[in-house]
């Protein structure tokens, strides 16, 4: 076929253009996240020392760590993730393989989607009204309760959507079987899906790893050793939000030594969710 | 009506349908169909696209039931039971009745237990009858050589052909009566379309075997009867070679002279 000169040109000019544009757009928003990462490493790197590993967080003017705070979040997050993951993996799982008839599956994904853009001091201050007020004290089961909540609309959403790549013939190879619907789900299509539902999960604790409006009204924070989910917890976000307000320089190193281990660990947890994603959509 | 006074030509019948006709919410998509199928012979479907002929074929195992909006009418005999008769077991049916589809759907999970799913849905055998049934399944489908030293591996690694053989194994292994084949080599190259061919071949000793195939010389190569399908019509039944030799239907032989379709 015989293209003509003039018509070729304008589309390569437009080519150029389009390139042009998504590229320095690309570089614009690569800009301030690499800025990001190059201020937090800049001064949290001198400020992982190991004590924040090893000393509790500090009156101002001592020395000391973080460790009250690493261990909270990490209580916190591995028991919301705990209440979280199955219900959001049971919900999902509900919607994409027994939901096709009816109003019910529709009205759930609707009210998981309001839940999912809901701001997450929103769901602090539900915690603290449900149940902080009931107690009488701030704990870190309401921490953890306020993180479940953030969870459970996220491993819903990704739980449903990884089942609904899986290709329909599998479902239907497995009914020609004859296997009855709670088998094909099970062994057929939850195990086809699995790899991106860990995926999902993980990406939830990423979410949760940095929030601290949901913490702030619920499980506070507390300056000492406490590993008793019934009392006020500490906890990374927080410990930052505080010690980075303060005017104590050694408090503020502490904060910067928090967000750059917030950060490491989210990041880590987003490569290793990419690494397994793609593991697993090269062997099928 | 050339297509019903053929189908009663068929002496032993194993399936009858009868006036089958269905429906993709308000689109029919297969008008009063009657045909037989003959025991222990291959029955080819060929057509055009949309003619109906993998509508027809997922009708024996009811495969539409899955889906909210389709329905069948008419009558489906297998072994003097209507098979559409909604008090019929739905798994019962599917045990008698296996399906091999056009693209190879092993699950995710390892050979042997590819085969053993379906298995333990019906029998409990203990392991050494299971690991005899796996490999009687395997080596007819004629892919027990090549994966015997990694059963435990996933079948989801294994080359298109061998998947596809591995789900036919699999099919077996419930030791159905009747074997639906919906274009199983459409997705394969032609070393392992031969290979399925033979196969079917020699399945055809054990079981009932009904073929979709877009392949007019595949239906040729395979068949013992023929259907030609158009637009949801049975427009001509028949055995194989009457159908390709001399059709008595002008459309028939406008589609496997290659003159349409």
């Amino acid at each position: 076929m015989n293209m003509m000169p003039s018509l070729y040109t304008r589309r390569r000019i437009t080519n150029a253009v389009g390139l042009t544009v998504s590229l320095l757009a690309m570089a614009f928003g690569l800009f301030w996240l690499i800025w990001i990462l190059w201020t937090l490493l800049v001064h949290g790197l001198p400020a992982l020392a190991p004590v924040v590993f090893s000393e509790m967080t500090p009156p101002p003017g001592s020395a000391g760590g973080l460790l009250n705070a690493i261990v909270g979040s990490l209580m916190m997050s591995v028991v919301g993730v705990m209440i979280g993951t199955p219900i959001g993996i049971l919900a999902g799982t509900y919607l994409a393989e027994f939901g096709q008839r009816g109003w019910l599956a529709p009205v759930t994904r609707f009210i998981n989607d309001v839940l999912l853009s809901a701001p997450s001091i929103v769901i602090g201050l539900f915690v603290y009204e449900v149940y902080v007020v009931h107690v009488k004290h701030f704990s870190g089961w309401a921490g953890a309760l306020a993180l479940a909540i953030i969870v459970i609309p996220i491993v819903i959403r990704t739980t449903e959507n990884m089942l609904r790549l899986v290709p329909s013939t599998l479902r239907e190879a497995a009914a020609a079987l004859g296997a009855p619907q709670w088998k094909i789900v099970n062994f057929v299509t939850l195990r086809a899906a699995r790899a991106g539902i860990i995926t999902g999960v993980m990406l939830a604790i990423a979410r949760i790893s940095g929030e601290t409006a949901p913490l702030l009204f619920t499980a506070l924070n507390n300056q000492f050793w406490s590993s008793d989910m019934d009392q006020p917890m500490a906890n990374l976000p927080v410990v930052i939000f505080q010690f980075a307000m303060s005017p104590y320089e050694d408090w503020q190193n502490l904060a910067w030594a928090g967000a750059l281990l917030i950060t490491l660990s989210v990041l880590t947890l987003n490569i290793l969710a990419r690494v397994l994603f793609r593991q697993s959509a090269t062997s099928h | 009506m050339n297509a019903q006074m053929n189908a009663e030509n068929i002496a032993n019948p194993k399936v009858v349908v009868k006036d089958l006709s269905f429906y993709y919410g308000k689109d029919r998509a297969l008008k009063d169909i009657n045909l037989n199928i003959a025991e222990k012979m291959v029955t080819a479907f060929i057509g055009p696209s949309g003619c109906g002929k993998s509508t027809l074929l997922r009708t024996f195992n009811r495969m539409y039931q899955l889906y909210p909006k389709q329905k069948a009418t008419g009558e489906i005999i297998l072994d003097g039971a209507n098979i559409l008769d909604p008090r019929q077991d739905l798994n019962m049916l599917r045990a008698k009745i296996g399906m091999v589809f056009q693209k190879p759907t092993p699950f995710p999970m390892s050979i042997y237990d590819n085969i053993a799913f379906g298995v333990k849905l019906y029998q409990n055998l203990g392991k050494n009858e299971m690991d005899e049934r796996v490999e009687w399944a395997l080596k007819k489908a004629a892919l027990w050589t090549e994966v015997k030293d990694k059963l435990k591996q996933s079948g989801t690694g294994l080359s298109g052909g061998q998947q596809q053989r591995l789900c036919i194994a699999r099919a077996i292994a419930v030791k159905p009566q009747v074997l639906l084949l919906d274009e199983p080599t459409s997705a394969l190259d032609p070393i392992s379309t031969a290979h399925i061919e033979k196969l079917i071949d020699e399945l055809k000793e054990d079981f009932t075997i009904v073929i979709v195939t877009h392949n007019m010389q595949q239906a040729a190569r395979v068949s013992d009867y023929t259907a030609y399908m158009y637009l949801g019509d049975l427009i001509e039944f028949g055995d194989t070679s009457t159908v390709f030799t001399n059709p008595k239907r002008k459309e028939t032989e406008d589609y496997i002279t290659g003159r349409f379709g």
